[in-house]
């Protein structure tokens, strides 16, 4: 196995595509290394890319934020104002593991090693956010929602590095959150996860929403019926009722040991509800 | 494939160390610089016995590969006393008996130093949640937070 810790995203790009074996881009290595020990994987190359400026940088853009995709679930921590612009997609990215594990892991790889469960991916959905891909072929932007495809399986060609997220401008009277289910209160593979973004107007009424669920089916989903369930309203018992429902008709989840089926449609329907109450307080403030 | 030849800084020193791609920075530790004291609980990073710091930061040596040690400064458990004297953190969990076998105490240590040089006065809520990610499976945990609330109350002179 080589290892490569290139300075700029063209060096990076063109040791992937020069590279005939598998090649896997290192970030925090907190899924990557976990699988490389136990030959789930057995790469021949290795790009650090930590070592390239952007990619380990937060800086505000257009009104809105961009964050390199190798930047730790500590820093956005550390980063005030992110934290209290978007402070669902923070909640989110420091879910993932302990605080040894928040020290490397980062949002990159958390949507790159493809697990439909992955927690700051239907934060980064709900918020918006969009991917900057840099590949052989120049930058392109996808939304977060487009990146993954199925498990493990990711929309990225041959070559191609996800190098930052750009969460766009926050609208006044916005508010977001994210929620996930795990049986207990720390460090667990979400069950059921749900981020809503959502903006009022001066009345309170709803005029925009984005709902996105993780570990309900093969990758994490915008749901567009349960934000329509929301535009409208002013997020009242009513439209929660219907943006439960909403939530619970877009699962197609598997059945495995973290809960049956039918668990986890009713887990998504409830946590969609108490994620949007908390978008909604957050709203009112912001 | 030539070993890689990498200079870093572990508690302060200037070190160097030839290691394979595939070492991890806790291989690099135990069996290159006969740094010992971090242990290999897991070696997943769900245990936390190998917690050490990078550039300040504290992480499962585990996770890391060696070469990404290159111009790092690590801190590991041998770099907590001086010399002789304990540190409070380790004077607090021998007064309270916060260990049993020992294999997680190096890492316990490691995490509680990097909780209390961010955060001095600590609610017992932020100790739990912070060395969430170190498990023990002999103590039950309170004896080492109770060790860990001790030990900063005594550093900020309390």
């Amino acid at each position: 196995m080589r290892y490569e810790a290139p300075s700029s995203l063209d060096q990076a790009v063109a040791l992937l595509v020069n590279e005939r074996g598998e090649a896997r881009v290192l970030a925090g290595g907190t899924d990557l290394l976990v699988q490389m020990k136990t030959e789930v994987i057995e790469p021949v190359l290795v790009v650090d890319i930590k070592g390239i400026a952007e990619l380990c940088q937060i800086k505000e853009e257009g009104g809105g934020f961009r964050v390199g995709a190798a930047v730790t679930g500590a820093e956005l921590k550390e980063h005030a104002k992110l934290q209290s612009t978007w402070p669902g997609v923070v909640e989110a990215a420091n879910l993932i593991g302990s605080t040894q594990i928040q020290g490397r892991a980062t949002m990159g790889g958390n949507l790159c090693n493809g697990s439909p469960a992955a927690d700051s991916v239907p934060a980064l959905i709900a918020a918006g956010a969009k991917a900057t891909i840099v590949g052989p072929q120049g930058r392109r932007d996808l939304p977060v929602e487009d990146v993954m495809l199925a498990p493990r399986k990711l929309a990225l060609a041959k070559g191609e590095i996800i190098a930052s997220f750009l969460l766009p401008p926050k609208p006044a009277r916005s508010g977001e959150a994210y929620l996930r289910f795990i049986p207990r209160t720390e460090m667990d593979i979400a069950v059921v996860g749900c981020g809503v973004c959502l903006t009022l107007d001066a009345k309170g009424v709803c005029t925009a929403a984005r709902v996105s669920l993780g570990a309900v089916a093969a990758r994490p989903l915008l749901v567009a019926p349960a934000a329509a369930a929301l535009i409208g309203s002013k997020v009242d018992d009513a439209a929660l009722r219907k943006l439960d429902a909403a939530a619970q008709a877009a699962c197609q989840p598997i059945d495995d040991k973290r809960g049956t089926k039918e668990y986890r449609i009713k887990v998504a329907g409830v946590l969609a509800r108490r994620a949007a109450q908390i978008a909604l307080e957050r709203a009112r403030k912001g | 494939m030539s070993k890689h030849h990498i200079s870093a800084t572990v508690n302060g020193d200037a070190v160097e160390f030839l290691c394979e791609t595939e070492d991890t920075l806790l291989d690099v530790l135990r069996d290159q610089l006969g740094l010992t004291g971090t242990k290999e609980g897991c070696a997943t990073g769900d245990c936390g016995a190998c917690s050490v710091t990078v550039d300040g930061r504290l992480v499962c040596s585990c996770l890391m590969l060696g070469v990404e040690a290159k111009g790092k400064s690590i801190g590991t458990i041998e770099g907590i006393a001086q010399g002789e004297a304990l540190h409070p953190l380790q004077r607090k969990f021998l007064e309270h008996a916060a260990l049993q076998c020992g294999i997680c105490t190096p890492g316990f240590l490691v995490a509680a130093k990097s909780l209390l040089e961010k955060s001095p006065d600590p609610s017992e809520t932020e100790v739990r949640y912070w060395l969430a990610g170190n498990l023990c499976r002999c103590t039950g945990y309170d004896k080492i937070v109770r060790a860990v609330l001790d030990a900063a109350a005594e550093m900020r002179g309390a």
